[in-house]
Protein backbone atom coordinates (compact mmCIF):
# COMPACT_ATOMS: atom_id res chain seq x y z
CA UNK A 1 0.00 0.00 0.00
CA UNK A 2 1.05 3.52 -0.77
CA UNK A 3 0.25 5.27 2.71
CA UNK A 4 2.43 8.40 1.57
CA UNK A 5 -0.21 8.98 -0.22
CA UNK A 6 -3.46 7.58 1.01
CA UNK A 7 -5.89 10.86 1.43
CA UNK A 8 -9.00 8.87 2.72
CA UNK A 9 -10.97 11.95 4.63
CA UNK A 10 -10.49 14.44 1.32
CA UNK A 11 -11.33 11.56 -0.92
CA UNK A 12 -14.40 10.99 1.06
CA UNK A 13 -15.55 14.84 1.11
CA UNK A 14 -14.81 14.88 -2.20
CA UNK A 15 -17.13 12.26 -3.07
CA UNK A 16 -19.34 13.38 -0.44
CA UNK A 17 -19.35 16.98 -2.71
CA UNK A 18 -19.66 15.00 -5.61
CA UNK A 19 -22.57 12.84 -4.49
CA UNK A 20 -24.44 15.97 -3.42
CA UNK A 21 -23.81 17.39 -6.76
CA UNK A 22 -25.83 14.75 -8.35
CA UNK A 23 -28.26 14.84 -5.94
CA UNK A 24 -28.90 18.47 -6.27
CA UNK A 25 -29.31 18.06 -10.17
CA UNK A 26 -31.14 14.69 -9.77
CA UNK A 27 -33.64 16.57 -7.61
CA UNK A 28 -34.07 19.82 -8.82
CA UNK A 29 -33.90 19.45 -13.36
CA UNK A 30 -34.86 15.74 -12.70
CA UNK A 31 -31.61 14.57 -14.22
CA UNK A 32 -28.55 12.14 -13.71
CA UNK A 33 -25.24 13.52 -13.60
CA UNK A 34 -23.80 11.73 -16.49
CA UNK A 35 -20.78 14.08 -17.78
CA UNK A 36 -20.63 11.61 -20.80
CA UNK A 37 -23.95 12.08 -21.52
CA UNK A 38 -24.09 15.75 -20.68
CA UNK A 39 -21.27 16.68 -22.61
CA UNK A 40 -21.89 14.24 -25.16
CA UNK A 41 -25.65 15.54 -26.23
CA UNK A 42 -24.36 18.55 -26.32
CA UNK A 43 -22.64 17.88 -30.02
CA UNK A 44 -26.97 17.69 -31.35
CA UNK A 45 -28.90 19.02 -28.49
CA UNK A 46 -32.84 18.42 -28.71
CA UNK A 47 -34.52 21.78 -29.37
CA UNK A 48 -34.44 23.84 -25.48
CA UNK A 49 -31.96 21.42 -23.74
CA UNK A 50 -28.65 22.68 -24.62
CA UNK A 51 -29.11 25.80 -21.91
CA UNK A 52 -28.56 23.45 -18.66
CA UNK A 53 -26.01 21.07 -19.99
CA UNK A 54 -23.76 24.21 -21.10
CA UNK A 55 -24.21 25.74 -18.03
CA UNK A 56 -23.14 22.43 -16.11
CA UNK A 57 -20.37 22.33 -18.58
CA UNK A 58 -19.51 26.01 -17.33
CA UNK A 59 -19.45 25.15 -13.92
CA UNK A 60 -17.12 22.25 -14.37
CA UNK A 61 -14.56 24.30 -16.18
CA UNK A 62 -15.21 27.58 -13.97
CA UNK A 63 -15.12 24.84 -10.76
CA UNK A 64 -11.57 24.24 -12.05
CA UNK A 65 -10.53 27.86 -12.78
CA UNK A 66 -11.62 28.69 -8.85
CA UNK A 67 -9.83 25.69 -7.46
CA UNK A 68 -7.02 26.57 -9.34
CA UNK A 69 -6.21 30.03 -8.56
CA UNK A 70 -7.08 28.80 -4.90
CA UNK A 71 -5.40 26.02 -4.27
CA UNK A 72 -3.16 24.96 -7.68
CA UNK A 73 -2.01 21.55 -6.16
CA UNK A 74 -4.91 20.01 -6.38
CA UNK A 75 -3.81 19.91 -9.87
CA UNK A 76 -1.23 17.95 -11.56
CA UNK A 77 -0.47 17.58 -15.65
CA UNK A 78 -1.22 14.03 -16.89
CA UNK A 79 2.23 12.47 -17.57
CA UNK A 80 2.53 10.62 -21.40
CA UNK A 81 3.66 11.92 -24.94
CA UNK A 82 0.92 13.98 -27.21
CA UNK A 83 0.52 10.63 -29.04
CA UNK A 84 -0.75 8.92 -25.85
CA UNK A 85 -2.78 11.91 -24.48
CA UNK A 86 -4.78 11.62 -28.55
CA UNK A 87 -5.07 8.19 -28.26
CA UNK A 88 -6.24 8.08 -24.52
CA UNK A 89 -8.60 10.95 -24.80
CA UNK A 90 -10.32 9.03 -28.43
CA UNK A 91 -10.79 6.14 -26.75
CA UNK A 92 -12.18 7.74 -23.34
CA UNK A 93 -14.48 9.94 -25.40
CA UNK A 94 -15.54 7.06 -28.04
CA UNK A 95 -15.49 4.15 -25.69
CA UNK A 96 -18.12 6.25 -22.69
CA UNK A 97 -20.76 7.08 -25.40
CA UNK A 98 -20.37 3.93 -26.70
CA UNK A 99 -20.94 2.38 -23.25
CA UNK A 100 -23.76 5.05 -22.53
CA UNK A 101 -21.94 6.09 -19.69
CA UNK A 102 -18.88 6.80 -17.38
CA UNK A 103 -17.49 7.00 -13.91
CA UNK A 104 -20.27 9.39 -12.82
CA UNK A 105 -23.31 8.05 -14.73
CA UNK A 106 -22.28 4.54 -14.32
CA UNK A 107 -19.89 4.54 -11.54
CA UNK A 108 -21.62 7.08 -9.28
CA UNK A 109 -25.21 7.17 -10.05
CA UNK A 110 -26.29 3.64 -11.94
CA UNK A 111 -24.52 2.24 -9.37
CA UNK A 112 -26.50 4.19 -6.66
CA UNK A 113 -29.04 2.88 -7.61
CA UNK A 114 -27.85 -1.00 -8.74
CA UNK A 115 -28.52 -0.71 -12.07
CA UNK A 116 -27.30 -3.88 -13.51
CA UNK A 117 -26.23 -2.28 -16.35
CA UNK A 118 -24.02 0.28 -14.22
CA UNK A 119 -22.36 -2.42 -12.10
CA UNK A 120 -21.48 -4.46 -15.01
CA UNK A 121 -19.99 -1.01 -16.81
CA UNK A 122 -18.66 -0.47 -13.73
CA UNK A 123 -16.88 -3.70 -13.35
CA UNK A 124 -15.09 -3.44 -16.29
CA UNK A 125 -13.37 -0.40 -16.81
CA UNK A 126 -12.13 -0.95 -13.64
CA UNK A 127 -10.89 -4.39 -14.35
CA UNK A 128 -9.49 -2.97 -17.25
CA UNK A 129 -8.57 0.00 -16.28
CA UNK A 130 -6.12 -1.95 -13.44
CA UNK A 131 -4.78 -4.13 -16.42
CA UNK A 132 -3.89 -1.41 -18.71
CA UNK A 133 -2.53 0.02 -15.43
CA UNK A 134 -0.77 -3.12 -14.97
CA UNK A 135 0.66 -4.06 -18.35
CA UNK A 136 1.44 -0.24 -19.25
CA UNK A 137 3.74 0.37 -15.67
CA UNK A 138 4.92 -3.42 -15.20
CA UNK A 139 5.62 -4.93 -18.42
CA UNK A 140 5.58 -2.93 -20.92
CA UNK A 141 6.89 0.81 -19.20
CA UNK A 142 8.89 -0.54 -15.50
CA UNK A 143 8.14 2.57 -14.19
CA UNK B 1 -33.95 28.16 -12.87
CA UNK B 2 -32.43 24.66 -14.46
CA UNK B 3 -29.46 26.30 -16.00
CA UNK B 4 -28.94 28.29 -12.66
CA UNK B 5 -28.89 25.02 -10.87
CA UNK B 6 -26.88 23.26 -13.13
CA UNK B 7 -24.18 25.83 -13.14
CA UNK B 8 -23.94 25.21 -9.04
CA UNK B 9 -24.18 21.73 -9.37
CA UNK B 10 -21.19 21.71 -12.41
CA UNK B 11 -19.28 24.03 -10.20
CA UNK B 12 -19.99 21.61 -6.91
CA UNK B 13 -18.93 18.86 -8.74
CA UNK B 14 -15.76 20.46 -9.88
CA UNK B 15 -14.67 21.07 -6.51
CA UNK B 16 -15.84 17.60 -5.21
CA UNK B 17 -13.32 15.96 -7.90
CA UNK B 18 -10.47 18.28 -7.44
CA UNK B 19 -11.15 18.09 -3.22
CA UNK B 20 -11.29 13.67 -3.54
CA UNK B 21 -7.88 14.24 -5.61
CA UNK B 22 -9.39 13.18 -9.12
CA UNK B 23 -8.38 15.79 -10.79
CA UNK B 24 -4.24 14.50 -10.23
CA UNK B 25 -4.12 11.61 -13.06
CA UNK B 26 -1.35 10.14 -10.74
CA UNK B 27 -3.27 9.70 -7.99
CA UNK B 28 -6.07 8.25 -10.28
CA UNK B 29 -3.54 5.65 -11.93
CA UNK B 30 -2.10 5.12 -8.21
CA UNK B 31 -5.50 3.92 -7.30
CA UNK B 32 -5.56 1.42 -10.61
CA UNK B 33 -1.87 0.05 -9.97
CA UNK B 34 -3.37 -2.40 -8.05
CA UNK B 35 -0.68 -4.66 -8.27
CA UNK B 36 2.65 -2.60 -8.14
CA UNK B 37 2.77 -2.94 -4.54
CA UNK B 38 2.05 0.68 -3.84
CA UNK B 39 -1.83 0.59 -3.70
CA UNK B 40 -3.24 3.98 -2.81
CA UNK B 41 -6.51 2.99 -1.97
CA UNK B 42 -8.04 6.84 -1.50
CA UNK B 43 -10.76 6.91 -5.07
CA UNK B 44 -12.29 3.77 -3.08
CA UNK B 45 -13.45 6.35 -0.51
CA UNK B 46 -14.64 9.01 -3.70
CA UNK B 47 -16.64 6.40 -4.73
CA UNK B 48 -18.35 5.26 -0.93
CA UNK B 49 -18.74 9.12 -0.76
CA UNK B 50 -20.96 9.71 -3.52
CA UNK B 51 -22.76 6.62 -3.54
CA UNK B 52 -23.97 7.06 0.25
CA UNK B 53 -25.02 10.48 -0.78
CA UNK B 54 -26.93 9.56 -4.03
CA UNK B 55 -28.25 6.69 -3.34
CA UNK B 56 -29.53 8.68 -0.50
CA UNK B 57 -30.56 11.46 -2.20
CA UNK B 58 -32.65 9.27 -4.58
CA UNK B 59 -34.79 7.25 -2.10
CA UNK B 60 -35.99 10.15 -0.63
CA UNK B 61 -36.58 12.68 -3.59
CA UNK B 62 -39.57 14.61 -3.77
CA UNK B 63 -42.22 12.63 -6.36
CA UNK B 64 -41.55 14.81 -9.16
CA UNK B 65 -38.07 17.51 -9.48
CA UNK B 66 -38.54 20.41 -8.50
CA UNK B 67 -38.09 22.63 -11.68
CA UNK B 68 -39.20 19.81 -14.02
CA UNK B 69 -42.61 18.16 -14.91
CA UNK B 70 -41.53 14.57 -14.20
CA UNK B 71 -38.32 12.17 -13.48
CA UNK B 72 -36.97 10.88 -16.92
CA UNK B 73 -38.17 7.21 -17.56
CA UNK B 74 -34.80 5.49 -17.75
CA UNK B 75 -34.91 2.71 -19.75
CA UNK B 76 -34.42 -0.45 -18.48
CA UNK B 77 -32.10 -2.48 -21.16
CA UNK B 78 -30.09 -5.56 -20.38
CA UNK B 79 -25.95 -5.39 -20.51
CA UNK B 80 -25.69 -5.72 -24.41
CA UNK B 81 -22.65 -5.77 -26.56
CA UNK B 82 -22.05 -2.07 -26.74
CA UNK B 83 -22.14 -1.59 -23.18
CA UNK B 84 -19.18 -4.13 -22.81
CA UNK B 85 -17.25 -2.85 -25.92
CA UNK B 86 -17.53 0.66 -24.56
CA UNK B 87 -16.59 0.00 -21.31
CA UNK B 88 -13.75 -1.70 -22.33
CA UNK B 89 -12.43 1.45 -24.54
CA UNK B 90 -13.04 3.57 -21.96
CA UNK B 91 -10.79 1.54 -19.28
CA UNK B 92 -8.37 1.26 -21.75
CA UNK B 93 -7.77 5.03 -22.52
CA UNK B 94 -8.54 5.62 -18.51
CA UNK B 95 -5.41 3.43 -17.27
CA UNK B 96 -3.29 4.59 -20.02
CA UNK B 97 -3.68 8.47 -18.95
CA UNK B 98 -5.37 8.60 -15.66
CA UNK B 99 -8.19 11.27 -16.75
CA UNK B 100 -12.00 10.33 -16.84
CA UNK B 101 -14.01 12.60 -18.40
CA UNK B 102 -15.40 15.04 -15.56
CA UNK B 103 -12.06 15.88 -14.16
CA UNK B 104 -10.42 15.83 -17.74
CA UNK B 105 -12.80 18.67 -18.09
CA UNK B 106 -12.21 20.48 -14.84
CA UNK B 107 -8.65 20.40 -15.93
CA UNK B 108 -9.60 22.45 -18.93
CA UNK B 109 -10.55 25.11 -16.86
CA UNK B 110 -7.45 24.77 -14.48
CA UNK B 111 -5.58 25.75 -17.88
CA UNK B 112 -2.96 22.05 -16.93
CA UNK B 113 -0.82 21.30 -19.47
CA UNK B 114 -1.61 18.47 -21.55
CA UNK B 115 -5.27 18.94 -20.79
CA UNK B 116 -6.08 20.69 -24.16
CA UNK B 117 -4.84 18.02 -26.39
CA UNK B 118 -6.59 15.31 -23.63
CA UNK B 119 -9.43 17.44 -23.70
CA UNK B 120 -9.91 17.96 -27.47
CA UNK B 121 -9.39 14.37 -28.50
CA UNK B 122 -12.48 13.30 -25.94
CA UNK B 123 -14.21 15.72 -27.65
CA UNK B 124 -13.44 14.19 -30.74
CA UNK B 125 -14.19 11.25 -29.73
CA UNK B 126 -17.38 11.74 -28.35
CA UNK B 127 -18.58 13.18 -31.76
CA UNK B 128 -16.72 10.04 -33.68
CA UNK B 129 -19.73 8.94 -31.99
CA UNK B 130 -22.55 10.69 -32.97
CA UNK B 131 -21.15 10.70 -36.65
CA UNK B 132 -20.56 6.88 -36.38
CA UNK B 133 -23.89 5.56 -36.96
CA UNK B 134 -23.16 3.06 -34.27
Amino acid sequence: MDLAHFTPIASLVGGLLIGLAAALLWISNGRVAGITGIVGELLAPARGDAGWRLAFVGGLVGGGALVHALHPSAFAAPRGSTGLLVVAGLLVGFGTRLANGCTSGHGVCGVSRLSPRSLAATAIFMAVGISTVAIARHLVGGA
Amino acid sequence: MKPAVAFVCGLLFAVGLAVAGMTQPSKVLGFLDLFGGRWDPSLAFVMIGAIAVYATARALAPRRPLFAAAYPELRRRGVDRRLVAGSLLFGIGWGLIGFCPGPAIVALGALVPGSLVFGASLLIGLAAFQVSDL
